[in-house]
């Protein structure tokens, strides 16, 4: 028979094994966030920040060179896809949470969560047959559609849930003072819910921006500033997912070393905002806890 | 008195037509129609990757093409897409079989044994890994990741087998470090959050008394954790995996850099291969011709199905598990 002393042991050995475990999966993130910083870092410098990519040439003969059109790029692109997918996934998120008996809801969470689920290449795929094919041309507008639909179902998801933390009495005080529901979502949930809903936007924002699949067949990627700027919006512009990953498959020594820049700049922002996001949705849970 | 008229004279002011009953009704149709269009999304997305792939359908036929292993844009054109299917299902499969395990143990460990700040910084650091874009993973995979497993892995495992086992060389494949089981122990990593964040809900949903008792009757804290709490949360860690299991599908990026990219069947262990997403990746930006094109969009509408199949699944246990409580059997 298994005596105590054996089980103690077993006890131990299971409890190593999942320290083991852990450390197993921590230790490549640490391993390659250390790499990114320190190679992101070292290929830092001001040329980035101040010019554009130009063709292989320029680096190789030591011109400077830089990413400059690819920040702008990503900024606006990013941006638009933000603005185009807030007003559907806000939408959403209140039908979702304020109409809970709605006909549409069970259908629409399992819908919402497929196509959360989704790989993100459809939906550039899905950008490219109805935006840029008509068009004609790859276009900033295409990448920001295809990045809205990466970010609509987080942003549904997250207003959902945001939206029914709020306590069901301050619906009914409004209601009670004679106001229509649309008018207490609009003037008291929704700004009640400020801090959540905002998180839910940034988490869905570094998600998608994070996001190059999608991208490469929509605004595909330019290595100049347009020469106007109706350009950003209507021709092919760069983003830093895409550019980092087109950096990374080229053959130029140059082109690696500022792939690594892209890289940090990338990384950077995706863990700014997740520090960001986690810090707000903390604050949150204590005010909540305090008030009670 | 003056008073008294002016409140009069305000309640026979009629009320403006949007606070009354009509202006709820606008609110809650724009909220329909915003939601209705997250579902046409996903229809719409089928039809078009169909209609897309029509001509590559038609020609290859219904079966024909998922079902045959050629990919020829060259000279025949011919298109199957066995090889793809093929390469994602054994990517996917392999790193969900390679993440279980540790999923499952962080899981166990943040929610059982860490105290709370160590489990704090652990869930966060495991959430992280999720959130770092899969092209950064990529670009730390071809720079310093393949190369070390290269030289470190499989080159003396490949000079092992040829001087004792040359039975396993055609096994194992090219060692030039690029292949599937690079692209397969990246994914893993990738997609474990998924399943260690799903196992962590599940296991903080086990009811205090499940464990009690089976403290009760003596049980070392092994010994509860294997016997009272995991069975509780079997049916939490099974939608943790599936979900995992279709992020491994859809991975795309990070996978496309590292798995080296060849286009024909039998994988090898250590050799090149192909997956869904990434040959999507690669040749789409180059489709020369419609059949070519079209092929490509018939690769996409596979994945869109398998894609579908997992999530509904997904969200169909998830569902189950969240009515019942945790108690599914």
């Amino acid at each position: 028979m298994k005596t105590l002393r054996y089980r103690y042991i077993l006890d131990r050995l299971f409890l190593s094994f999942l320290v083991i475990n852990t450390i197993i999966v921590i230790l490549p993130l640490l391993i390659m966030s250390s790499y990114v910083i320190v190679n992101g870092i070292s290929a830092l410098n001001l040329d980035l920040f101040t010019q554009e990519l130009g063709s292989p040439t320029r680096a190789m003969q030591g011109q400077p060179t830089g990413l400059v059109h690819t920040m702008a790029g990503t900024l606006v692109v990013d941006i638009m896809a933000l603005l185009f997918a807030i007003p559907v996934g806000l939408g959403t998120g209140i039908l979702l949470s304020e109409y809970p008996d709605h006909i549409l809801n069970p259908v629409l969470r399992i819908m919402n969560d497929t196509l959360n689920g989704m790989p993100a290449v459809l939906k550039g795929l899905l950008a490219f047959v109805l935006i840029v094919k008509p068009m004609g041309t790859f276009s900033g507008i295409s990448g920001s559609a295809a990045l809205a639909i990466v970010m609509l179902p987080i942003i549904a998801r997250s207003t959902e849930s945001a939206l029914s933390i709020i306590p069901w009495s301050i619906r009914e005080a409004g209601l009670a003072l004679g106001l229509p529901r649309w008018r207490v979502v609009l003037s008291a949930i929704v700004p009640a819910a400020r801090t959540g809903l905002i998180t839910g936007f940034l988490i869905a924002f570094s998600r998608a921006a994070g996001e190059a699949a999608p991208l490469l067949f929509t605004s595909f990627g330019n290595n100049y500033l347009p020469k106007h700027w109706t350009g950003m919006f209507f021709g092919p512009v760069d983003t830093l997912p895409q550019r980092l990953y087109s950096l990374a498959i080229s053959p130029y020594e140059h082109w690696h070393r500022m792939g690594w820049a892209a890289a940090i700049v990338l990384f950077g922002f995706v863990v700014i905002s997740f520090v960001i996001a986690h810090l707000a949705s903390g604050n949150n849970l204590q005010k909540k806890g305090n008030s009670r | 008195m003056k008073i008294n008229t002016i409140n009069y004279e305000l309640l026979k002011k009629p009320i403006s037509l949007i606070y009354r009953k009509p202006g709820d009704r606008i609110f809650l149709s724009m909220a329909v129609f915003l939601g209705i269009s997250i579902v046409l999304l996903t229809i719409v997305m089928a039809f078009v990757l169909y209609g897309e792939s029509k001509e590559a359908i038609t020609r290859f036929g219904v079966l024909g093409f998922p079902l045959k292993a050629v990919w020829d844009p060259a000279i025949n054109l011919e298109f199957g897409a066995l090889t793809f299917i093929a390469g994602t299902l054994f990517t996917s499969i392999g790193a969900l079989v390679l993440s279980f395990v540790p999923a499952v143990a962080i899981a166990i460990f943040t929610a059982e044994y860490a105290p709370r700040w160590l489990s704090v910084i652990v869930d966060n650091l495991v959430n992280l890994i999720a959130a770092v874009p899969s092209v950064v993973v990529g670009i730390w995979g071809i720079f310093v990741f393949t190369p070390w497993m290269r030289d470190c892995v499989y080159m003396p495992f490949f000079s092992w087998s040829t001087d004792n086992f040359p039975a396993l060389v055609p096994l194992l494949g090219n060692p030039i470090g690029f292949g599937m089981s690079t692209a397969t122990i990246i994914l893993a990593l990738m997609v474990l959050p998924y399943t260690a964040a799903l196992t962590r809900d599940a296991i903080r949903l086990v009811p205090r008394e499940q464990r009690e008792a089976s403290w009760a009757l003596g049980a070392t804290h092994r010994e509860v954790i294997l016997m009272a709490v995991l069975p509780y949360s079997r049916s939490g860690i099974l939608a943790g995996v599936i979900l995992s299991f279709g992020r491994a599908i859809g991975e795309t990026m990070a996978v496309a850099m590292l798995i080296g990219n060849k286009n024909t069947l039998p994988f090898t262990l250590f050799g090149p291969g192909a997956t869904m997403p990434s040959v999507i990746i690669n040749e789409f930006r180059e489709a020369v011709g419609n059949i070519h094109y079209s092929s490509l969009m018939a690769v996409g509408l596979a994945l869109f199905a398998i894609s579908l199949i997992v999530n509904l699944l997904a969200a169909w246990i998830s569902r189950k598990f969240a009515f019942a409580g945790g108690q599914m059997v």
